[in-house]
């Protein structure tokens, strides 16, 4: 029964990395970069940063199947975004001499990212109250 | 290949979830710092960082990169659990926590990946 718990959520959560990761790869290849700059990757993570921001929050506080939250949250949007894409990404501007452009990509992508989840968990808020007050 | 990327990504998401389960069971209850996500953006950058070089240089081919690179290492690595982390913090009026947490990622992600390219 454990071992069957066990393998239910990494399988969810490598079904949800599966289309993460493809996803990000797609629109990848759909948005162009903007001469060096990383408009894909940071289209992406602020795309992936608004909406997880909105299904933590909406999700909070009543039951959603775990299975579920594992399978959107952590297995798709987790791989939807990256990290270190946007690390390796900011370095090779660096050294491309690019500095402004690594520093804007740096700003942008937290700063953004930060008030698109914020946005996100604010608008799942509204939603709610406006659930409840249904 | 979007398979490729695919089969990457269940591994690295799968790598994320596990790892972090890890940690989190270990420290979380020490610390509200979101210590699994850090390890795991940190190394997965340095080993992107590792890749790249490999890739750039002709080591390893696009299949290889694809799977690993883009599929490993970037479901592996998140951005969106690290943004909402960093606003749970800042609701908890953890303001220095989250700014340690947001300075130490990004410093960390890309002092690894810059290590990672100059080690690959």
């Amino acid at each position: 029964m454990i071992i069957e718990v066990f393998y239910m959520k990494y399988t969810v959560v490598a079904i949800g990395g599966f289309c993460g990761a493809i996803s990000r790869y797609g629109l990848g290849q759909l948005i162009p970069a903007n001469g060096h700059f990383p408009l894909g990757t940071l289209v992406i993570n602020l795309l992936g940063c608004l909406f997880l921001g909105w299904f933590a929050t909406f999700i909070a506080g009543r039951y959603v199947n775990p299975h579920v939250v594992l399978l959107i949250g952590t297995g798709f949007t987790g791989s939807f975004t990256t990290f270190s894409t946007f690390s390796v990404e900011t370095i090779e501007l660096l050294r491309d001499n690019n500095v402004i452009a690594a520093v804007s990509y740096v700003a942008l992508s937290i700063i953004i990212g930060l008030l698109l989840a914020y946005i996100g968990t604010r608008i799942a808020l509204s939603m709610k109250k406006e659930q409840a007050s249904a | 290949m979007f398979l490729l990327a695919g089969i990457g990504g269940m591994f690295g998401a799968c790598a994320r979830f596990g790892l972090g389960a890890l940690v989190n069971s270990k420290i979380k209850t020490i610390s509200p710092y979101p210590i699994g996500t850090f390890i795991i953006n940190a190394t997965g950058s340095f080993f992107l960082g590792l890749l790249a070089k490999w890739h750039l240089e002709g080591n390893i081919g696009d299949n290889l990169w694809l799977l690993l690179g883009i599929g490993f290492c970037g479901a592996y690595t998140t951005f969106s659990t690290f943004g909402t982390e960093t606003i749970t913090l800042i609701d908890a009026k953890r303001f220095k926590l989250a700014s340690i947490y947001v300075i130490a990622s990004v410093l960390f992600g890309i002092i690894f990946a810059w290590a990672g390219l100059i080690v690959g």
